[in-house]
């Protein structure tokens, strides 16, 4: 049985900038996944790499096959639901609008069992999705990503810009998805404290390489990931 | 009065054709941010394939009406995959250039296939009146804006209601986003192209009939498209054709109750009024202003 995803030896580059120096990591199916690490340290480039948004070498295997020059479009028929930077909600149509186009390559959209987890999207169905509070648009990319049915989810920061307590429960959506549904999950996150509660593996990214990996116990209780990441 | 809603009638038939050009450029702009100077010049070609098709010209036919927007439909595509797609990468005012070079291009080929001299577009209306209270209204008006209004309202609908038109409206908005939730956006621009192609034969077979058949017939109406688009805010769908119809209106009173402007500063008139629309609104009636973080 393969990895459902696994990187190795990847590397991605913005023109001259090399921003991955060969980064190789498993998600196994419905597990959560931690990427950590600083600004700058190549988490984004990352998740880029696996939904094809950048350009890149080295081996992408989702579920047994290479990804090899997969269009971003034909890595999301693939599976793969990637909450980018910036959440990538469509400002100026409406709630139910952005759901539907979670659900455009699924000919029959389960709105019913997205809207058990986010049951406010029913009756903000019709508002302008630009409109929304910021931890509402991260729930609403979040229920617009499920309703795609992927295999892999991988969220980019959801924590960035909300208040602790919305953070909070974002995380309580992801995992309560990960363990009702199976949905495996890889995660970018600044902040380790909260990803690391999720999560049960994670990875810390230096530098465009992985410099530690472990689970999410062992990283808790690395010295170096302690008083670089979690602040204690 | 009379003369007031005669002038109105044929000032929205005139309208819908810009309208319904206008809506063409916007289409295009919305997706790509390229001005499509070949609009009406793809406009002209495919009246001509009309007129071909019927016979050159000795009665309308419906049939050729529809074959024709297939044909215009797949032409504009295959425009899009050929011609614009590969230029995805270049700057947009490569595309532009691309767009006035096929403008030439197609104006050549029209004359060379067909001819450059007037030729008689037969009208599948009737040039008579209806005389309600006195008011004559050309059954040529009417008809020519409800076929335009017609084919405005088919493509609301696909937009408003399909998941396809959605997936071109995200798309236009966030084609990045878009292609995350798994939408091939080159084929849905390709689409576009298509539409506003099938668009452009509409406005340019209901047009010929009172302007003839000429490789030059669409560059006036172009250039009032534009005038139109950029009243309605370049961005804005409802706006294209609400300046398209405006533009029309004022042009046919103004014609009539102003007697300086005659046919020959109808043009310069349309112009006038857009440049003083700019200075008051530049983002047009329509439009949203554009705020740029320095």
């Amino acid at each position: 049985m393969p990895a459902l995803l696994e990187l190795s030896d990847v590397t991605a580059r913005y023109g001259q900038v090399v921003a991955l120096h060969g980064v190789s990591l498993t998600v196994e199916d419905g597990e959560i996944v931690a990427l950590l690490g600083a600004n700058g340290a190549g988490k984004t480039t990352t998740l880029r790499a696996v939904s094809g948004t950048v350009r890149r070498t080295g081996d992408v295997v989702l579920g047994g096959k290479r990804l090899g020059r997969a269009t971003p479009e034909a890595v999301a028929r693939g599976g793969v639901a990637h909450v980018p930077e910036g959440r990538g909600i469509f400002a100026e149509l409406t709630v139910w609008e952005n759901l539907r186009m979670g659900g455009y390559t699924v000919r029959r959209p389960d709105f019913a069992t997205v809207l058990g987890y986010f049951p406010w999207l029913e009756e903000r169905r019709n508002q302008q999705a630009g409109t929304l509070s910021g931890g509402e648009q991260q729930m609403l990319a979040l229920a617009r990503a499920f309703l795609s049915r992927p295999r892999l989810l991988m969220l980019d920061e959801p924590s960035l810009g909300l208040a602790p307590i919305i953070t909070r429960e974002v995380f309580r959506v992801v995992t309560e998805l990960n363990q009702k549904e199976g949905l495996a999950v890889l995660v970018v996150e600044q902040n380790a404290t909260v990803a690391l509660a999720a999560a049960q593996r994670g990875y810390v990214l230096e530098t465009g390489r992985v410099a530690v990996s472990g689970s999410a116990g062992e990283l808790k209780s690395n010295d170096a990931v302690r008083t670089a990441y979690l602040g204690y | 009065m009379q003369t007031f809603f005669q002038t109105l009638t044929t000032g929205l038939s005139d309208g819908s054709i810009y309208g319904s050009l206008a809506l063409a450029l916007v289409l295009i702009y919305k997706a790509t941010e390229v001005i499509n100077f070949a609009q009406g010049e793809m406009a002209m070609f495919t009246t001509y394939i009309a007129w071909a098709l019927m016979g050159h010209g000795s009665t309308f036919e419906w049939w050729a009406f529809f074959a024709t927007l297939g044909i215009a439909f797949v032409g504009g595509a295959a425009l899009q995959q050929t011609v614009i797609r590969p230029l995805e990468r270049a700057s947009v005012l490569t595309a532009v250039m691309a767009t006035i070079a096929l403008l030439v291009i197609l104006n050549g080929l029209a004359a060379w296939i067909w001819s450059p001299q007037l030729e008689f577009f037969p009208s599948p209306f009737p040039t008579s009146s209806w005389v309600i209270g006195g008011v004559h209204i050309s059954k040529q008006d009417v008809g020519t804006f409800g076929v335009v209004m017609a084919c405005v309202l088919v493509l609301w609908l696909f937009f408003r209601f399909t998941k396809l038109g959605l997936a071109m409206r995200a798309g236009a908005l966030n084609p990045n986003a878009a292609r995350l939730m798994g939408v091939r956006t080159s084929w849905l621009l390709a689409l576009g192209w298509g539409f506003a192609a099938a668009l452009g034969a509409v406005s340019g077979m209901m047009v010929a009939p009172t302007v003839f058949l000429t490789p030059n017939m669409m560059q006036a109406v172009l250039i009032y498209a534009f005038a139109a688009a950029i009243l309605g805010g370049l961005e804005s769908p409802v706006g294209a054709v609400a300046g398209g119809l405006g533009l029309g209106v004022l042009l046919n009173m103004l014609g009539q109750y102003v007697h300086p402007v005659t046919t020959e500063l109808r043009l310069p008139v349309a112009l006038g009024i857009l440049l003083v629309v700019l200075l008051v609104k530049p983002a047009g009636l329509f439009g949203r202003v554009v705020v740029r973080r320095v």
